[in-house]
């Protein structure tokens, strides 16, 4: 769906009034393996008027040993973390797993008030965008691609990013696809299973080996077949995932972060 | 320590049958679908779902009240009514009814209970031939299996499987896989068995305190024949299956079959009050860890279970793996949060055969947050010094990493060097799972960090 509309003077001068200081929350492996992603939130949460700062001294959210069932091993992850973010009302990052931690977990440290805060003001992109800024239009975009668009599972049932498909009965919705028609050129793609599992789920992926390459497979063909060419998520661990499958099999798709849509690149 | 039974592995094997994989996936998807198509039709599902969590809750918080209740009650209308603290004296009793009423063939239909107590091979020692009248679980006996699901317990076989194991029991056609024929064959093959049994077993869905009656559940009509044919029938029922009033069993009835099968309810819904004319009734009332549950802060809300096997239906890891993957007597997620209360040491791998996609929580009918118990599960077993000797390791150096960020860095940096210039012989070894099915993500050549401190004005915050 292209839209030709492009956003008024008004409406942009009030998205930039809106803007606010945030810190910027890079997650461990984008940080590592995907700064392009990093780059493309930083980016855009700029052009839409926010006051971005990054903390240096930032690692990691806890989640990979929380997970496991270590809370132990994560006390010290998570008190950095509050260390590094006790500054800022607002915390956005780009991945709806670790905020969902951050969020909804989260309780290897004692409960302080800064901790409190700190859980509290944990904002995923997606709904930072949709819900807090209410962005309107990203002129700067276009995407002119079939774009098959992987909500994780953190995101759909941990975030409220979509209604599940489990919930059959209530209204339907979706902040990220709202996000992504709002990009001149995106052509959304529906597939079989619309919120199945990937088979990333942290250390899943290698203790269980044999199914979450399965489901992985799985998730990557039901793209594939229906003639996806990019894979849109807001989580980058799942396409890490898919795209150690693209890989291997060398199938001609490619994974995209939502960010660098809404950004429009880099990719 | 018990050898923990390790899913991963089981379901490897499975997954390597590929056919087997492929059609168990699709079939049980079906169920999952089915089940949506269902729930749309039922606008007031949430609510329902939210007054079904309720009543349980209820019912729950009262047992000891509610028990008495049907004990009563059942007591009136001349049900024998038995306390069973363990699976043990659950067998022990079923075993002495029996032999005071000299039985020598028993048939039963599905009761997950009875597998809990390893009823069959119980009574099988003491001399007594038991058979199973539902037909996935006559399948699954006579393969000498556990029931892989809950509702379909043998879902997980080909119809040429099941052809197979007709021909070698029953001696029918190995090479007619036609359901109507394999099915008619059990059926002539079952019917002198119903005749003749000396008693029949049931378990039940739910039983009602004010009423002293219980209901059961079945789409084959075996239970009813089981218990309306031979002149003694013994119901086994978890404490947890009480309900207060039989009108809350309108909540429960229209959740069910949606639930499980996606039909609006199951062929027959059976109300049993009092024994029938000329019969005897006995009723056996099961702990077996219930009240250890019960007392339990995060796992309390398992015992609100009716069984539907939604959650299996939309798991990922059970459609893939299969339900003997997890070596138990539940499988799915509903397994992964129930075993381990029976036996931790056994089951300590069950909580991590799960991605943690939380699907099994919304499609629960009665709410039980299962995605939640699976995670307070992996404490459980990480707290109790269980977990396997790598993970144990990998996480605390992991989480000794991410707390330094230097540290971090510097694992950071071998990473990238690692993964851009190790061979490709050396990177995908038998000690990379991941490199098995998958590529390993490609080195970047700079993270985030670096960049940032290249173009951004620096903010040394901490």
């Amino acid at each position: 769906m292209i839209s030709s509309e492009q956003p008024k003077p008004a409406e942009l001068r009030r998205q930039r009034d809106q803007g606010r200081r945030i810190g910027l929350f890079i997650p461990c492996y984008i940080d590592a393996f995907f700064p392009v992603v990093g780059i493309a939130t930083l980016e855009l949460l700029e052009r839409l008027g926010c006051s971005v700062e990054y903390p240096l001294q930032q690692t990691c959210c806890g989640q990979p040993m929380a997970n496991s069932g270590c809370q132990e091993d994560s006390a010290a992850t998570e008190a950095l973390f509050v260390n590094c973010f006790k500054g800022f009302g607002t915390i956005v990052g780009p991945s709806g797993s670790c905020v969902h931690h951050i969020r909804c977990h989260f309780d290897a440290i004692e409960q302080t008030p800064e901790t409190k805060k700190v859980r509290a003001g944990a904002r995923e992109l997606v709904e930072f965008l949709h819900d807090d800024l209410k962005v309107e239009a990203f002129p700067w975009a276009a995407f002119p691609h079939k774009v098959g668009l992987h909500n994780s599972c953190s995101a759909v049932r941990g975030l409220g990013h979509a209604r599940p498909s489990e919930r059959i009965i209530e209204p339907y919705f979706s902040k990220t696809r709202d996000l992504l028609q709002k990009v001149p050129g995106v052509e959304l793609i529906e597939i079989d299973r619309p919120d199945e599992c990937c088979g990333f789920g942290g250390s899943f992926c290698v203790t269980d080996e044999a199914v979450s390459a399965k489901m992985a497979y799985d998730k990557v063909h039901d793209f594939h077949r229906h003639g996806v060419e990019y894979i849109a998520s807001a989580d980058m661990s799942c396409l890490m995932n898919m795209k150690g499958v693209i890989d291997r099999l060398k199938l001609p798709l490619k994974v995209i972060h939502i960010a660098q849509i809404l950004n429009g690149g880099p990719l | 320590m018990t050898q923990a039974v390790n899913p991963e592995e089981l379901a490897e094997r499975f997954i390597g049958l590929e056919q087997h994989e492929a059609t168990h996936d699709r079939l049980v998807w079906g169920m999952r679908q089915n089940r949506d198509k269902s729930v749309a039709g039922v606008p007031e599902w949430e609510h329902l779902r939210e007054l079904a969590s309720q009543i349980k809750e209820h019912t729950l918080t009262h047992l000891d009240h509610y028990l008495e209740q049907f004990e009563q009650n059942a007591t009136k209308l001349g049900t024998h009514v038995h306390w069973a603290l363990d699976a043990e004296e659950h067998n022990s009793i079923v075993y002495s009814i029996l032999r005071d009423h000299g039985v020598k063939s028993l048939i039963k239909s599905k009761s997950m209970l009875q597998e809990e107590c390893a009823m069959t091979p119980y009574l099988q020692r003491r001399g007594i031939d038991v058979t199973e009248s539902d037909l996935g679980e006559r399948i699954q006996q006579l393969s000498k299996e556990p029931p892989s699901h809950i509702v379909v317990p043998a879902i997980h076989k080909l119809r040429s499987d099941v052809a197979e194991l007709f021909a070698r029991n029953l001696g029918t056609d190995p090479g007619n896989s036609d359901p109507h024929y394999l099915t008619e064959a059990m059926r002539q093959n079952a019917r002198p068995r119903f005749m003749s049994a000396d008693a029949g077993m049931t378990g039940a869905n739910f039983a009602v305190a004010e009423t002293g009656g219980f209901v059961v559940c079945t789409n084959e009509g075996n239970a009813d024949i089981g218990a309306c044919v031979p002149p003694l029938h013994i119901a086994s029922i978890g404490i947890e299956k009480l309900i207060p009033r039989a009108r809350d069993l309108g909540v429960f009835i229209r959740m069910l079959s949606r639930s499980a099968l996606g039909s609006p309810i199951t062929q027959y819904t059976s109300h049993f009050h009092g024994p029938r004319s000329g019969g005897e009734l006995h009723v056996i009332l099961v702990d077996n860890i219930r009240s250890d549950r019960l007392g339990s802060a995060d796992f309390w809300h398992a015992l609100k279970c009716i069984r539907c096997g939604a959650c299996m239906n939309t798991c990922p890891v059970y459609r893939r793996g299969g339900g003997l993957s997890y070596g138990a007597t539940y499988s799915g997620p509903i397994g992964v949060i129930l075993d381990p209360g029976f036996n931790l040491d056994k089951y300590r791998e069950l909580p991590f055969h799960s991605s943690l996609c939380g699907s099994c929580s919304e499609v629960c009918p009665v709410k039980i947050d299962i995605a939640d118990q699976i995670y307070k599960w992996r404490r459980v077993v990480a707290g109790n010094g269980m977990l396997r000797l790598t993970k144990q390791v990998g996480m605390s150096a992991l989480g000794a990493a991410l707390a330094h960020p230097t540290l971090y860095r510097g694992g950071e940096a071998v990473a990238q060097t690692a993964l851009s210039h190790t061979p490709r012989f050396l990177l995908y070894n038998p000690f990379n799972p991941w490199g098995k099915h998958r590529e390993m993500p490609t080195a970047p050549g700079h993270t985030f960090r670096t960049w940032y401190l290249k173009n951004r004005r620096t903010n040394e915050l901490t």
